[in-house]
């Protein structure tokens, strides 16, 4: 059988209706391949170790780059020595801004500059030189082995300080990186004077650090006037535009590979100072020069989730409809400008039905390290207030906490000039289907009823949430190749950051050509060898990539067909696919298989073109979502055990099932640590200085902090007005309510409002006491 | 049980070092294991090297040995990952937090950016790597696989030779027992709960082997 079948293709696989060369194909009515779960593509790599990371590379004549920074939050470099640290064993060469190729201008959002070695360090990690050594160990004798003369200057990494008279000034414009920013629709004053209930609350959010495995780094190559860079990225064509910009050189000269990469989160979208140095360290050793960040410096110099301090006032009434919402918030990206307040309010603008909703958004510098985007950013710290107070509201007017978010779903886009309609919304079944399978009404019931006199209090919660992108777009090139043998290979310039790109993409051509996946070799992430694709972020790699994907497939369909057609004089619109035969669906004496199509033989490969079409107009496509999960508080010490978790997601189509529910448990693995656990702590009255520099002192969860128990409902409503494979984003919804659905467990549990993550258990303990002492008080009024 | 953790205790009041304590990988680990290292503590052994001398170290890694001359200060996972060019180990943190870098030392997962590689003179290592039997998985790497226990993969080498330790002490391990065997090594992108999946499935492959 395999001897006359090439052994590449699914006997029972009828491979989708073929569109006419320009027309668009149809929606899949059903799938073979396409929502399997399939174990990842390159999942044979990654248990095997054989996976090379950007931080594997190891070239002949390699060298360790390493940098020196500001151990101060705020300080003027007065004179750097670097004589002594010239003449240490192995170093080869030491760059600090007085060397004419390191006069480099680094320019932020707003036209704010700064130099590459900057010589006013406005935050604690700030460049001020570095080296190139023969090993790791000797660039870090070399670093310590530099002089640096400080003038300390005070700091202020206070946000809130920041803003108060008499501040130190971070920049010379004051410490407001832009002046505050507001939206306004319908007037909250006339809201609130329509609602049964209003409640107002802060909250603040801690800032949150991404941490990913693989550190924040490359290995940088030069060829005379061509540079090569392996870098651990989530998108190899912003990295190639950026260098090329900053050192002037041709695109085409410039190349960067990073086809596996360990963790970004946001973190490693953008190309780091780092990248240069290693560049200019190469370029002046005339040798390749690895330079990765060590553990510590990506907790002062690889970006963070903005700390935010939040006030929510909402208005209600009694049937549940909501009349107004007036949110403030003041946050920091630290020392540039960096969107400190980026996305905080667009859960409280878009996610419920309100006519009057006001936000006002303060940016704020300290000094502290420039925040990065960060897993949807923003979103997060807005659901932390937002989704609190819908629970808060629904108790104070009697009603299910569910209900009240269903009373309140929209229909379009309210914070879109326009309004335009969702492309598809399952908010609704998200919270349906979820509550459904969560066993929502009767955990609500047991709690209700159960006995309170134990130590260890059970509690629910729920929590929804949407998220600002999620469409994908173009632009997005794919080349799909197949072989004379029947095998195919698929060029695509997009990484796989985790979330299991390649995998699906993999699916997509498997239900396309009927090719088994795992014979489906993948090229991605290189900027000489695939094809441009903008980074994988926004959780809209998926629906920007799969289009294209299904495109090229298509496209080499069509020139296969058309061949075949020629051979077995037949017409090309009649010919369909199965099992890598092509057989007439007129005449079942008509077939030829794949590799006896003579022209793919004379031309030795078909190439198929795709690209990524334009978004509908006037249509938002966002994802959704809704959580729920149950925990157990000890009353007496505040300690909180996650029992179980359910996110029931509107990601449009499911395309690998498998890779989708580690993306859910992922997403909410990381709330949990931003709601239970993350502080970056700064030494905010003193030095100024990071405290909680390390996963010892900044913790994130472990084995021990997570529920085995994680259920993924997927709402699998195929978005075919979106684009061809009716996706949408996951990875970022997954981890916006996260926080807020065990904040409202954990008033189920106890009747404590959370302030501020992250929940410790001295923070509920003495909340707890607190609430005891009050109790008793009104027991003895009484 | 309790007279073992007694007599653990007391070796450990006796010999080991706060270095040699942490090298070892998760919580539960701890308990089983903490005799033997202290028994064969090889700090005491070692001979000191006057800064930037070359000393030789023989390591005995994947079954075969092989003679380095390094630095005396270099780390196991250094010479495991720049001498030998395995890729398996990973460097996370340096600093005995994350366990990318988990080896098995003589049997035990061991942190190897916490291990000197004189330390390792004589002992038997063991890297994903050396799990593999040809181009063939083993049980771990073969239910983590399965089972999507990992997300990026960085983290992944390690998680599975924690869980490969595990079950060579404990080959039936509760979901309690594998999160304490697991709790040394951290996975950024949170697949905590397929890795638990994943260990459970091991178990039972690893006996049908």
């Amino acid at each position: 059988m395999s001897q006359q079948n090439p052994p590449f293709y699914s006997d029972e696989q009828t491979v989708p209706e073929t569109p006419d060369p320009g027309s668009a194909p149809k929606s899949w009515s059903r799938t073979s391949m396409v929502g399997r779960r399939q174990p990842r593509v390159d999942g044979y790599e990654l248990v095997s170790g054989k996976a090379v990371f950007p931080s594997d590379i190891s070239l002949p004549g390699m060298l360790y780059g390493s940098v020196l920074r500001s151990p101060h939050p705020n300080a003027i470099v007065k004179n750097l020595d670097t004589r002594a640290a010239e003449q240490m064993p192995g170093v080869r060469a030491i760059l600090t801004g007085k060397n004419p190729e390191a006069n480099i201008v680094w320019s932020y959002p707003g036209d704010v500059k700064s130099m590459l070695f900057e010589s006013h360090c406005r935050f604690e990690g700030e460049a001020i030189a570095a080296v190139a050594a023969e090993n790791s160990y000797q660039a870090g004798d070399a670093l310590r082995a530099i002089k640096v003369e400080f003038e300390v200057l005070p700091a202020t990494v206070d946000e809130l300080k920041a803003l108060q008279a008499g501040a130190p000034r971070i920049h010379d414009g004051g410490n407001r990186t832009k002046p505050p920013e507001s939206y306004q629709r319908g007037e909250v004053s006339r809201g609130f004077t329509q609602a049964d209930v209003i409640l107002e609350h802060t909250y603040r959010t801690e800032c949150e650090i991404h941490t990913p495995l693989e550190r924040h780094g490359c290995v940088a190559k030069w060829n005379r006037d061509r540079l090569t860079v392996w870098q651990s990225t989530q998108g190899v064509y912003r990295i190639q535009s950026q260098v090329s910009s900053i050192l002037g050189m041709p695109l085409s000269k410039v190349r960067i590979i990073g086809q596996y990469m360990g963790g970004g989160f946001g973190s490693k979208l953008q190309a780091d100072k780092e990248t240069i140095i290693a560049a200019l360290l190469a370029k002046k050793t005339g040798r390749p020069v690895k330079l990765f960040m060590s553990r510590e410096e990506t907790f002062i110099a690889a970006g963070n989730r903005p700390p935010t301090n939040m006030r929510l006032k909402a208005g209600v009434k009694k049937d549940g409809t909501l009349t107004a919402l007036d949110f403030t918030c003041v946050a920091t990206g630290g020392a540039y400008p960096a969107g400190g307040t980026s996305g905080v309010d667009w859960q409280i603008k878009d996610l419920y039905q309100c006519p009057n909703v006001r936000t006002e958004l303060s940016d704020v510098y300290t000094n502290a390290c420039p925040s990065r985007p960060f897993r949807a950013p923003g979103h997060p710290q807005g659901s932390w207030a937002l989704e609190q107070m819908m629970d808060a509201l629904a108790e104070e007017i009697g009603m299910d906490p569910v209900a009240l978010r269903l009373k309140n779903i929209p229909a379009v886009s309210q914070a879109r000039s326009g309004n335009p309609p969702y492309t598809s919304t399952g908010l609704r079944q998200c919270l349906i289907e979820g509550a459904k399978s969560f066993g929502w009404r009767e955990a609500r019931r047991a709690i209700a009823s159960s006995d309170k006199d134990r130590n260890w209090r059970k509690g629910v919660g729920v929590a929804s949430g949407t998220w600002v992108a999620g469409a994908g777009g173009p632009p997005s090139t794919i080349i799909v190749k197949l072989f004379p043998d029947g095998s195919v290979n698929l060029n695509m310039g997009a990484s796989d950051i985790g979330t299991g790109t390649r995998t699906v993409m993999a699916l997509v051509v498997s239900e396309e050509l009927g090719v088994r996946p795992d014979l489906i070799d993948i090229d991605n992430a290189d900027t000489a060898t695939t094809q441009y694709a903008t980074p994988s972020g926004g959780s809209k790699t998926v629906p920007t990539e799969s289009p294209a994907v299904r495109a090229a497939a298509i496209h080499v369909k069509q020139q296969l067909l058309a061949m075949a057609a020629e051979e077995l004089k037949e017409k090309a619109a009649s010919l369909t696919m199965k099992g890598g035969t092509i057989l007439s669906l007129n005449d079942p004496s008509k077939k030829i298989k794949v590799t006896d199509v003579a022209g793919l033989k004379k031309q030795g490969i078909i190439v198929g073109i795709g690209y990524r079409n334009p978004n509908p107009a006037n249509r938002a496509t966002n994802p959704f979502a809704a959580q729920f999960c149950e925990v157990e508080v000890n009353i007496k010490t505040g300690e909180v055990r996650i029992l179980r978790f359910l996110s029931a997601n509107d990601s449009g189509r499911v395309m690998s099932r498998l890779t989708y529910d580690s993306q859910v448990i992922g997403g909410i693995t990381m709330g949990i640590g931003f709601a239970m656990m993350e502080a970056r702590i700064l030494d905010r009255n003193q030095t100024g200085k990071i405290v909680s520099g390390n996963w010892h002192d900044y913790k994130i969860p472990t084995a021990m902090d997570v529920p085995a128990d994680i259920v993924s409902v997927p709402i699998d409503l195929p978005d075919n007005e979106a684009n061809t494979t009716g996706a949408k984003g996951l990875g970022e919804p997954v981890t916006i309510p996260t926080a807020a659905v065990i904040a409202n467990a954990i008033y189920n549990a106890t009747g404590i409002r959370l302030a501020s993550t992250p929940v410790s258990p001295v923070m509920l303990r003495r909340a707890l006491a607190a609430k005891a002492k009050e109790t008793s008080q009104k027991d003895e009024l009484k | 049980m309790e007279e073992d953790q007694k007599e653990n205790n007391g070796q450990r009041r006796k010999g080991i070092s706060r270095r040699g304590f942490i090298q070892l990988v998760g919580a539960g680990a701890i308990a089983t294991t903490l005799g033997d290292v202290s028994k064969s503590s090889p700090v005491e052994a070692a001979e000191a090297a006057e800064k930037g001398e070359m000393v030789h170290v023989s390591l005995q890694v994947n079954g075969r040995r092989h003679r380095f001359k390094v630095e005396s200060r270099w780390t196991l996972l250094d010479v495991l990952r720049e001498k030998l060019g395995l890729t398996g180990p990973k460097l996370g943190c340096g600093r005995g937090e994350c366990g990318a870098c988990t080896v098995l030392i003589d049997g035990q997962p061991r942190y190897a950016c916490l291990t000197l590689a004189l330390e390792a003179e004589g002992k038997a290592i063991l890297t994903v790597e050396g799990l593999l039997r040809d181009d063939e998985l083993g049980p771990v790497q073969k239910a983590f696989w399965d089972n999507d226990a990992m997300q990026c993969g960085y983290c992944t080498p390690g998680q599975i030779m924690a869980a490969e330790g595990m079950l060579r002490v404990n080959p039936n391990p509760s979901l309690d027992e594998i999160r304490k065997g697991m709790s040394g090594n951290l996975c950024r992108c949170g697949s905590y709960a397929h890795i638990f999946k994943a260990v459970e499935q091991a178990a039972k492959l690893k006996q049908t082997v």
